[in-house]
């Protein structure tokens, strides 16, 4: 990321999820998008009101669970017909009923793997820095039981002072400006 | 008769349900919060943790000592020989993979069932899991005889060009046990994250800033973060719900595949199962009980915990006693000469007194006493059940390996077995190394899923703002 100078953004606590999802609502409705909810505990309502639907992860997942299972027949396969045949009682080399098992579980394996570090590859994680770790009120508030609404400095709409007087309609605890 | 019980104005119960509360009321997310981080972010140390830890230490250098004496002088000084022998490695192995079962069930399973109340316990059932599988991991790599050769389990491109044989349900056993292992920990690290965000910006030290820094990743709680947080969520519990199942079962084939008499049956994957779930919650009581009361986490761990686990191992234990009785009935209904004697060998044979000691323990005790709620909810009585259903599910894998093995087909190689001290050493180090590890977990890790917990309070409750003026 490149290195930026200014503000990051305004952001505005609350102390119950409704105030946030109800602050969120209109300012999504407002027009204005760039923008992020910081809650300590999922909440559904806030994701709607600011427009974000649907993610990548099950696709990941499934992506992951079915190469790794194919990987896995394939090994299977290759090794008990070309690598290393082995004649077991009379067997067939391509005996593929006993293959399953360890091709289902890496079908686990690898859509659990994908499900998990996906999920944290397209959340930007790890970044153990972040500017909104610069806000005095953050680190003790959003990891325990305040919810944020931050209004980003990217949106095309923001102004300092008129986004200040803007979110201070939704009654905020307060409202801070973050620096970079 | 539960309506009957249940006192009027008894806070611990919730008047809409007339069940238990699944936490006590009065909290709020900061008390949750500093509840569960005072554990951990706190200067001192209970003397009792101090004593217990030193006590398990002990045991894990036991095991230290019976594993290299095990190194040095080979499988001969336990009492396995022909014909047992598969002997306490391998009874440990099933018993602490399905003490490992309980954990994903509780974390995956009834996540999926949407069983809110799992919320309080699944951090320390999940941890349970992991440093089960890891006690269980160690046999089957230590019995191999010469364990410095345990890579050739995997398929791997050797210079003799020599492969694993994939028709062997001991060679699906290290897939499974091997995935298994890595989806818990992935599951429990996952879904910890959050919770390490909450103790990094709690904890007043440097040195645990930086520990809890590191190990949450940057955690910030972004709506964004948390919606695809608790879709890979959904998804590990859908994909750790067949594992778990599959796990015991491909467990299971490794006794079903082979042609012994009492261990050729189909009965065995799902009465496997079972066990390992009715022996989990056994270790989820057993260690809920006294860390409930050591944390004084009564408001978070309630009786409705306890009466659900008590439940849980009922509906088990019933399973478990169809399997026992297919196995009778199979063996005087299949007809075949040697399923009767093996079955009449493990009942009435030199070795009967293991197979009663199993019936008094999983059967006798916990399925007639079970039943009652007011029994459930005793928490004296909750561990004890547990401790008895744990020694049951022990001598249950004892009387499959063991007895089955003493008398197969042929008279003259009948033979017995006894376990030497080794083997005690190893089994009672394994307990020791499994109590060293929780109890790290607990003083270093939170051991409840706080975010998960807030979820529950009331205050979670997005209302509009007509009722909230109201309140």
């Amino acid at each position: 990321m490149p290195a930026r100078e200014g503000t990051y953004g305004l952001l505005a606590e609350f102390d119950t999820p409704g105030d946030l999802v109800r602050a969120a609502r209109q300012a999504h409705q407002d027009g204005w998008r760039r923008m992020d909810c910081y809650t300590p505990y999922p909440v559904e309502e806030a994701a709607e009101a600011i427009g974000f639907h649907r993610n990548k992860v099950p696709l990941l997942t499934l992506i992951g669970g079915l190469l790794g299972g194919a990987a896995m027949f394939a090994l299977q396969t290759w090794i008990s017909v070309l690598a290393y045949p082995i004649n077991v009682a009379g067997r067939p080399t391509y005996s593929w009923p006993a293959f399953i098992v360890p091709a289902y579980e890496w079908t686990i394996l690898w859509a659990g793997l994908s499900a998990a570090f996906g999920m944290l590859a397209l959340n930007g994680l790890p970044a153990l820095y972040h500017p909104l770790f610069n806000a005095p009120n953050f680190r003790d508030g959003a990891t325990t039981d305040k919810f944020f609404l931050c209004l980003e400095a990217l949106d095309p709409k923001f102004d300092l002072a008129e986004a200040k007087a803007y979110l201070q309609q939704f009654h905020p605890n307060s409202v801070v400006e973050v620096e970079y | 008769m539960a309506t009957r019980e249940v006192k009027p104005n008894d806070p611990a119960i919730d008047p809409a349900t007339g069940e238990f509360r699944v936490i006590a009321p009065g909290q709020t997310f900061r008390s949750i919060t500093e509840k569960i981080v005072r554990i951990v972010l706190t200067p001192h140390t209970p003397m009792g943790w101090f004593g217990l830890f030193t006590v398990a230490g002990g045991g894990a250098v036991m095991l230290l000592v019976a594993l290299t004496w095990l190194f040095l002088k080979g499988v001969g000084i336990w009492g396995i020989t022909q014909p047992v022998a598969w002997g306490f490695a391998i009874i440990n192995f099933v018993w602490w993979i399905g003490i490992g079962h309980a954990g994903t069930l509780i974390s995956a399973i009834l996540l999926l069932f949407k069983q809110g109340w799992r919320n309080s316990i699944s951090r320390f059932a999940e941890a349970m899991t992991i440093f089960a599988v890891a006690c269980a991991g160690l046999f089957p790599l230590v019995h191999m005889g010469r364990p410095w050769l345990g890579y050739w389990l995997f398929p791997l491109p050797f210079t003799m060009t020599v492969w694993p044989q994939f028709r062997s349900p001991l060679m699906w056993d290290v897939f499974a046990v091997s995935t298994y292992a890595t989806i818990s920990v992935v599951f429990w690290y996952i879904g910890m994250v959050p919770d390490l965000a909450t103790m990094r910006d709690r904890a007043q030290s440097k040195i645990a800033q930086y520990f809890y820094g590191m190990l949450s990743v940057g955690w910030r709680g972004s709506i964004r973060h948390w919606m695809r947080y608790e879709t890979a969520s959904l998804l590990l519990a859908g994909l750790a719900t067949p594992l778990v199942l599959s796990v015991h079962t491909v467990i299971s084939f490794d006794f079903a595949v082979a042609v012994l008499p009492g261990w050729h049956t189909t009965i065995f994957p799902p009465y496997f199962v079972a066990g390992a779930i009715y022996s989990g919650f056994a270790m989820v009581l057993t260690l809920a009980i006294p860390l409930r009361k050591f944390y004084h986490l009564e408001q978070l761990v309630t009786e409705r915990h306890i009466d659900n686990c008590g439940k849980v191992m009922l509906a088990t234990g019933f399973i478990v006693a169809y399997g026992y009785a297919m196995e009778a009935f199979m063996a005087w209904y299949s007809a075949n000469h040697w399923e009767a004697f093996t079955f009449w060998n493990r009942a009435f044979g030199p070795m009967g007194w293991s197979y009663w000691v199993l019936i008094t323990c999983n059967l006798a005790i916990p399925l007639t006493t079970l039943w009652s709620r007011k029994l459930r909810t005793n928490i004296a009585f909750m561990f004890f059940i547990s401790i008895v259903v744990n020694t049951g599910m022990w001598f249950e894998r004892f009387v499959i390996v063991v007895t089955s093995l003493t008398r197969d087909f042929l008279p003259s190689s009948w033979g017995t077995y006894r376990a030497t001290k080794w083997d005690y050493m190893t089994f009672v180090g394994t307990l020791a190394f499994f109590t060293f590890l929780f109890l790290l977990f607990v003083r270093l890790l939170p051991m409840m899923p706080m975010n998960e917990i807030r979820m529950l309070l009331p205050g979670a409750k997005i209302k509009p703002k007509v009722a909230e003026a109201a309140d």
